[in-house]
């Protein structure tokens, strides 16, 4: 069967959503998923987390938008998407398709706006679940607006989920001074699970023509380089919330996994490894599944919050 | 649309010049399927670090099972892979994106300016495969003959005679492309291909414009994946907003873009 993979079981689960294993893509690095059929199964992993999806169409940031640091990249895509109407009607109708749970990001400019986009997102056939971001660094309204003040990540949490029908993923920024206070404040409106860590706030300058590297100026840092952060940050919440927690940020491999579940993850989402290799995420699973085998666990779930500390 | 990510081995590697090197490697199965125009995604280092694949166009297959990228040395990337030896393997992701139209009916000019002429290559020989009897003019510009000279050699080999220019004068016409193209004998219906510096290719586009003839032009732009999720690689168009040099192109039909000419 598929949740077993050399013989291990992998399944998890967030809120009512049952997973065949706990790796997931991470939104923004995964297009809308069919972009990846060429080079993987879909059907082999967790579940996929399409690209961000806003009420109205966003044509993104004016280029330069991307830029290579050391061990990572920065963005400023600034939630370039075809708006939730053509996003339910091409994206999701071809995704249909496709056997893996299909989990919708979501960005709004207003707490009405979340909960609108989730009320219609609950309808339609396909979604999984529903991830409410609330820490995009790249646009100006909204977002991360809502992403650093516990009592905003409350309202929004809590319209998202009173219009919604499926689990509600709630997704932090780690540009904040208590990223517990958040997770806390999303778990007391209600999400199912949190995930962490959105990008971390950057800049690049090129000293030959004095300038930014972005046209943004600032964007988001990912890949290798911001591991450490995120293993972090997925700690500490971990400790202080009773719902699943996701972890993100600079996974590569199924070890970044099983340290990312020792940490406290129930699940998690490779993202910048996407670009690079755009079988990554498959072949998580499949050293997943060597590794439960070769520890002889009973199952993945073991592993969560499993960290020997000293 | 077949697309591989596999390690290819490195069977031959030529230095051109100092900083002007061509990699030959073996993939059937990018090879036998790749159009002129198309890319490929290179991981240049075994590490984390750079961490991203560096896109490079295909300037030429051979016998359905080797093709070639020719690069010039500006960075950490292409740095790493002038060091490569022969016999070691890199990975690679493609064939990508779309490339050149063709119409064996018409008229056909490639214009290429630096490295911009390494896709070109690959074209040429495609049209001239298609046994078309209107033999493609080419125009090939760079800076000095140092950097010209051993691109136009191929062209050479296939019997096409090459109209040359560069910026000092050391080969060819004294001057841009665009003084040659219009002392050619283009037809109305003729269809221009180009690939090169930015400003090189909006001086051609309009040339290309006010004689009423096609033009089609392959755009460089960063990008992180290559295969259309990370939309890092925007090119502004005509009609508002961007389209993605990566699966929307890297070849799109000149018009239909944004430019902005001084």
């Amino acid at each position: 069967m598929a949740s077993e993979v050399n013989g291990a079981d992998l399944r998890v689960s967030i809120g009512s959503l049952n997973l065949r294993n706990p790796v997931m893509t991470a939104s923004g690095t995964f297009g809308y998923a069919r972009e990846f059929e060429p080079y993987l199964n879909l059907h082999r992993l967790g579940a996929v987390v399409v690209k961000g999806i806003s009420l109205k169409p966003r044509p993104g940031n004016p280029p330069p938008r991307i830029v290579e640091t050391s061990a990572g990249m920065l963005n400023a895509i600034g939630l370039e998407n075809v708006g939730l109407d053509r996003f339910i009607s091409e994206k999701m109708e071809s995704l249909k398709e496709v056997n893996v749970p299909v989990i919708v990001n979501i960005l709004g400019d207003t707490v009405d706006e979340y909960g609108e986009m989730a009320a219609r997102l609950s309808d339609v056939k396909g979604v999984a679940a529903i991830e409410v971001n609330i820490s995009c660094p790249n646009v100006k309204k909204g977002g991360v607006a809502f992403g650093t003040d516990p009592k905003m990540a409350f309202s929004v949490t809590q319209a998202v989920k009173k219009n919604s029908t499926v689990p509600v993923i709630v997704k932090l920024s780690p540009n904040v001074t208590d990223i517990t206070s958040i997770a806390s404040a999303a778990e007391n409106g209600g999400a199912d699970a949190v995930s962490l860590i959105n990008t971390l706030i950057g800049m690049a300058i090129d000293h030959r023509s004095r300038r930014p590297c972005l046209a943004n100026v600032i964007g988001g840092l990912s890949g290798p380089a911001i591991k450490p952060v995120a293993l972090r940050q997925v700690f500490q919440v971990a400790q202080v919330v009773s719902i699943p927690v996701i972890g993100i940020g600079g996974i590569e491999t199924a070890e970044d996994v099983v340290e990312f579940m020792l940490a406290g993850a129930t699940a998690v989402q490779i993202g910048t490894a996407n670009f690079i290799n755009p079988r990554a995420s498959e072949e998580a699973v499949e050293g997943l599944g060597r590794y439960v085998s070769e520890q002889k666990l009973g199952s993945v779930r073991e592993l969560i919050g499993g960290l020997i500390l000293p | 649309m077949s697309q591989f990510q596999q390690k290819t081995k490195i069977v031959r590697i030529e230095h051109f010049s100092s900083d002007i090197i061509r990699l030959t490697l073996d993939s059937p199965e990018i090879a036998s399927i790749a159009k002129p125009g198309q890319f490929v995604m290179v991981r240049t280092g075994k590490t984390n670090d750079p961490l991203l694949r560096r896109p490079f166009s295909i300037s030429q297959t051979s016998n359905g099972r080797y093709f070639q990228l020719l690069f010039k040395v500006v960075g950490r990337g292409t740095s790493l892979l002038a060091h490569c030896r022969e016999g070691e393997h890199l990975s690679v992701l493609g064939p990508l994106g779309k490339g050149y139209r063709m119409d064996s009916t018409r008229m056909s000019c490639l214009v290429g300016g630096g490295l911009g002429i390494a896709p070109l290559l690959f074209l040429a020989k495609t049209i001239l495969r298609q046994g078309t009897k209107k033999i493609p003019f080419v125009v090939l510009g760079a800076r000095t003959r140092d950097e010209l000279a051993p691109l136009i050699e191929d062209f050479k080999k296939m019997g096409l005679y090459v109209h040359a220019a560069t910026d000092d004068g050391t080969l060819g016409h004294h001057g841009l492309v665009t003084d040659v193209l219009k002392t050619l004998n283009l037809t109305d219906n003729c269809m221009m291909s180009v690939c090169g510096p930015h400003p090189m290719m909006a001086a051609v586009y309009m040339f290309c414009k006010e004689k009423g003839y096609d033009c089609q032009v392959s755009m460089e732009s960063g990008m992180a994946c290559g295969i259309g999720a990370c939309l890092g690689c925007i090119i502004p168009v005509e009609k508002g907003g961007y389209a993605h040099a990566c699966s929307d192109g890297p070849v799109f039909d000149a018009k239909e873009l944004l430019w902005q000419v001084k």
